[in-house]
């Protein structure tokens, strides 16, 4: 629905709903060239044609009506059906661990409005409760909202926010841990750019997000947030994670560190992966299994004066696909473009192809920060072995190791913006922070 | 039953057909719409209602959830893929099944949406993985015309996803195949009806073949069902669900018209005992301790569960309603007795039947007294896990409550026998919701214009093409267009030599003998009968040998048609074997053979055909053997 109040109607059709003062949701009688139709004026897709009215019929289906068909129009009574306030909500439970629940958008918990067919995001506490009432069995939730974003449209900005206001509750003490809420396209670049904004993190902050929208029965916000809440509430561990699916069912909520995670699938409820390591944790029936064969070292959950907030993002960083064909002339137009870092996508072990040498060269030398990633996703780089790859390195291409495209993508916005110079600024890429780059990659099926 | 009128009674029918349609694909991916016959996928679902924003749930939604568990769907390669597993989002509705919808409207004269809106209809007993069903309407108005009768109003027509097919639904798991989710199917809803049961079943009738001429529906067991909107008059509209067959429906009808009447009687009954209606439910108490001692067989087994109880309900002024019978069969006990089966509970009681069930004058005496029973009042007892029982207890209150408006709205279902059981309570219109994943689909007039020459021709024309076309009697047409094997019957006739009134009577006749012996038709898929008589036009097998092998594959005793031919051993004789076979029969039987000359063909054939029924033709027989008779006797 759109913003301005205008029901997504446009051109003939908004021009048709002015010229009679109609507005959404207005009782109608039309008397068409097909007969009498009665109904409710509903919102239209922006998108569709501008020659159809939009009625919500007695039957509860919806039907667009041709303008051109219209005689006559008469607007009826409204029945305004005066909005019962909910009066089941779960007492909270102030002897529950207190959870911060941060929302940046996407819909974890909604409502639907079945005259207008709008959903809204239900997001006080105690609509929360009302939606997702087990919530209320493990957690005192304090919930607020910071963005109301979809998360294609969240800038490094916007990670600076969530840093700051994640910092500010983690420096209450009161909060046993935090929940962000958040939609899911970009969900691991934010959760990879808060594990290096937030280092030392007493209590674990814990995205979650939903592949099938909370306005439909069979959505999997629930079970994540619910999934989200208990390992915030009782994990033994801090640091940053995503709280998703582990599989097809509704029963395993899979927790992956906040830097080695990635959206591997459009839609499935299980999209987001691990890569190279195992899920930290899996939260079923309630209670949190760490696994023990992970290889991954968390810290312990710890005082909240140990925090150092690094809030700070450059976003003049360039993710870059190598593929067969790729002008090198890209190169050259980054660096003139004025970006401070490339993150190279290479093939298989680390490669571009000789080609892009010189630019490669003109960029280094022009101040340029040059990592490489690769795009198989799984597995590491490794330049030693070919001559491509020595070559690379030998003009002071910086691999990255096992470090996924994405985070690096994140970590070098947010090297540039903390380190004194460009050449720090290479030394932290290799570092390895917040568990963004493994030792040993296990062996499994 | 014969003492009920229709008229008198004010009886109105309301038909709702959902007919599945014969596309290649479902109506939102691009999955074979064909049953699978195993599965290769499972996964586990929970559904939850979505609240409106009026604070409320549909109360069919709450119902269903209140009774809710896990779902584990189960999955097969090619009939489903992401989109069913609620995955994926939909892909373009199907073109083919939309112009079916669109001809089926114009076939009907419905006035067609000038822009379709697919929406969601709430579902979330499990048998949609998304918790909704996607539905759209795509006309409204328009007649059906029926012989004899003013033309039936047509009130909507829809296109819609088929739910999943229920497996099992055991106390821990409800499981669902998802081969038969998103099917296309066309509902159509006609407006309510008067007249004798036999004579509204008419209706129903009339719209199946109107349907059917079109030969772009789904034929056999399930591809359509009925849901009848049953009232008489100073009742409620009755929804009564899964009536698959004309004559059930009848049943059904007539069923309704005597469980809705014998309510009102009742409701009238309570009303000149001027109980007030209020009071139902002021008074419940445990009276779990009363049974603990119980010898009563069904009540230890219910309290030897941890967190039993028995709970009781004071029911006032219902002394000898709960249990009174207007109509055989007819009483509200028997309702409560449904609706407490739907929480998962067996074991309710009411004072009118009892003492009963080995529960004795004592303990009947205890709880009258607990509950400070008067003489003219009931009581209503519940035993199980209080999780269960408390809700239970709920819904009595309300369906007692309930009696004095006489018949509840609600929906049934309808059993194989004819009655109805309480389904759930009738939705209501908080349960849809535009589905935001598919643009609306304008219907534009040059799109209709293209489709009136495929609109059916009325059923008479119809049967008369077949008629002439396979020159087949009157009645023989249209048996077989009312089968469920029309469609492989001009198949056969197509490709085969076999004469069209030999496959009809096959098809009809026979066919419908071995399904009255209770053998199951769901062995023979079209594909099967279409193979069987292929082999007979190559001479393989007899023309005596087909119903052997469909009794055979119909009793699951083989699975193909090989294995049919082989275990009974009905492989087609060569003359010479034949020849053979016949000079042995003639051999054992010559003393007939010399006494009676050539009147003694009648008996060899009768050893004859014992013998080799199902080898070969039987008229081959008589001849060879006519042939050997006269040669000999010369």
């Amino acid at each position: 629905m759109s913003k301005d109040g205008s029901g997504g109607y446009r051109g003939h059709g908004l021009e048709f709903l002015s010229k009679h003062s109609l507005s959404i949701a207005d009782s109608v009688e039309f008397d068409t060239e097909d007969g009498h139709i009665i109904g409710v004026i509903m919102p239209r897709y922006e998108s569709g044609s501008d020659e159809f009215i939009v009625i919500k019929l007695k039957s509860g289906y919806n039907t667009g009506i041709k303008i051109a068909k219209i005689k006559s129009i008469t607007k009826l009574p409204g029945k305004d059906i005066a909005p019962t306030v909910t009066a089941s909500t779960s007492p909270e439970r102030r002897d529950l661990p207190k959870i911060a629940l941060i929302s940046t958008g996407g819909t974890i918990a909604s409502k639907i409005d079945y005259r207008t067919g709008g959903v809204h995001a239900a997001l006080s506490a105690s609509e929360l409760y009302a939606s997702v009432p087990e919530l209320a069995d493990h957690a005192w939730i304090d919930p607020e909202v910071l963005l109301s974003e979809y998360s294609e449209n969240l800038k490094p900005h916007h990670w600076t926010m969530i840093a700051n206001r994640a910092a500010e509750k983690v420096k209450a003490g009161s909060y046993r841990g935090i929940v962000v809420s958040h939609g899911t396209d970009t969900m691991h670049y934010t959760a990879a750019a808060i594990s290096f904004a937030l280092q030392n993190l007493p209590i674990p902050v814990v995205f979650v997000g939903a592949q099938r929208s909370s306005d439909r029965p069979s959505s999997d916000a629930a079970l994540n947030l619910i999934g989200a809440t208990i390992f915030a509430a009782k994990s033994e561990v801090a640091g940053v994670f995503v709280a998703m699916h582990a599989g097809l069912s509704d029963d395993i909520v899979a927790m992956h560190v906040g830097t080695r995670v990635r959206k591997n699938h459009t839609s499935r409820r299980d999209a987001f992966e691990s890569i190279d390591v195992t899920p930290v944790a899996l939260v079923t029936n309630g209670s949190v299994e760490m696994q023990q064969d992970s290889e991954i070292r968390l810290p312990p959950r710890s005082s909240a004066t140990g925090l150092k907030l690094k809030p700070d993002f450059d976003d003049r960083v360039l993710l870059l696909k190598y593929y067969p064909g790729f002008d090198p002339r890209l190169i050259d137009h980054a660096v003139a473009a004025g970006y401070r870092s490339i993150i190279l996508e290479g093939t298989g072990l680390g490669h571009v192809n000789k080609e892009c040498f010189p630019a490669l060269k003109k960029a280094v030398e022009s101040g340029m920060m040059i990592c490489m990633t690769s795009q198989c996703i799984w597995g590491r780089i490794r330049m030693t072995v070919y001559d491509t790859g020595r070559d690379l390195l030998g003009i002071g291409v910086i691999p990255l190791s096992d470090m996924i495209s994405e985070t690096a993508t994140v970590k070098a916005m947010w090297a540039l913006a903390n380190a004194t110079s460009i050449e720090s600024a290479k030394e932290i890429m290799q570092e390895n922070l917040a568990n963004e780059i493994s030792s040993s990659i296990p062996i499994s099926d | 039953m014969t003492s009920l009128d229709p008229a008198t009674l004010d009886l109105k029918v309301g038909f709702e057909i959902h007919q599945q349609l014969a596309t290649k694909s479902k109506l939102f991916c691009r999955c074979s719409s064909k049953e699978a016959d195993k599965y290769d996928n499972r996964f586990v679902r929970k559904l939850r209602p979505t609240r409106s924003e009026l604070g409320s749930f549909d109360p069919a939604a709450m119902f269903e959830f209140s009774k809710m568990r896990t779902v584990e769907y189960h999955a097969a390669c090619g009939s489903s893929c992401l989109v069913e597993a609620d995955e994926e989002p939909p892909h373009d509705i199907s073109s083919d099944a939309l112009e079916t919808a669109l001809i089926f409207s114009l076939a009907l004269n419905s006035k067609i949406m000038d822009e379709i809106h697919v929406m969601r209809k709430i579902v979330i007993d499990g048998s949609n993985t998304t918790g909704f069903q996607r539905t759209m309407l795509v006309a409204t108005g328009g007649y059906l015309d029926v012989a004899g009768r003013k033309p039936v109003g047509v009130q909507s027509i829809c296109l819609e996803e088929d739910a999943a097919k229920l497996i099992d639904d055991d106390k821990q798991f409800r499981k669902y195949g998802l081969d038969r989710l998103g099917v296309p199917l066309v509902e159509i809803a006609l407006e309510p009806v008067t007249g004798k049961p036999d004579e509204i079943v008419q209706v129903a009738l009339t719209l199946g073949r109107l349907l059917r001429a079109s030969k772009r529906v789904a034929r056999g067991l399930g591809s359509i069902r009925q849901d009848v909107n049953i009232s008489v008059q100073n009742g409620a509209v009755v929804e009564v669900k899964g009536v698959q067959q004309l004559d059930q429906l009848v049943k059904v009808i007539e069923y309704e018209m005597k469980r809705q009447h014998g309510l009102i009687t009742i409701a009238d009954r309570l009303k000149q005992r001027k109980v007030a209606v209020d009071q139902i439910g002021e008074r419940i108490d445990d009276v779990t301790d009363i049974f603990r001692e119980a010898h009563s067989k069904i009540v230890t087994k219910i309290l030897d569960a941890p967190d039993a109880v028995f709970l009781a309900l004071r029911a006032p002024g219902f002394s000898g309603i709960i249990g009174f019978e207007p109509y055989p069969g007819i009483r509200i006990g028997k309702e409560l007795g449904r609706m407490v089966r739907f929480y998962e509970l067996d074991g309710v009681f009411h004072s009118d039947e009892l003492p009963n069930y080995g529960i004795t004058d004592k303990e009947i005496t205890n709880v009258k007294q607990k509950l400070q029973l008067g003489d003219k009042d009931a009581f209503v007892i519940v035993g199980g896990s209080k999780d269960r029982v408390e809700p239970a207890i709920d819904a009595i209150i309300q369906r007692l409550k309930g009696a004095f408006a006489g018949v509840p709205a609600e929906t049934r279902a309808a059993t194989i026998e004819g009655e109805t059981v309480f389904l759930r309570p009738r939705p209501g219109a908080a349960r849809m919701y535009p589905e935001t994943d598919i643009s609306p689909i304008p219907v534009t007039e040059s799109k209709l214009a293209g489709l009136a020459s495929k609109v059916p021709k009325p059923w008479d024309a119809v049967i008369d093409s077949i008629s002439k076309k396979y020159n087949l009697n009157l009645k023989l047409a249209s048996q077989i267009f009312d089968s469920n094997y029309h469609m492989v019957f001009e198949k056969i006739a197509a490709d085969t030599s076999v004469p069209p009134t030999f496959i009809v009577s096959k098809l009809t006749e026979d066919l419908v003998n071995l399904q009255r012996q209770g053998l199951d038709p769901s062995a023979l898929t079209d594909d099967t009968i279409a193979d069987i008589f292929a082999r007979l036009d190559a001479g393989l097998i007899s023309k005596e040998s087909i119903v052997v092998i469909f009794e055979k594959l119909m009793k699951n005793e083989v699975r193909t048609v090989d294995e049919a031919i082989k275990s009974s051993g009905i492989i087609s004789m060569s003359r010479e074997e034949l020849s053979i076979a016949l000079d042995r029969i003639i051999d054992e039987n010559m003393g007939t053979v010399k006494s009676k000359g050539m009147d003694a063909l009648n008996t060899l054939m009768g050893r004859a055909m014992a013998v080799l029924r199902g080898k070969a033709d039987g008229q081959k027989i008589n001849g060879m053997l006519k042939d050997k008779l006269e040669k000999l006797v010369k």
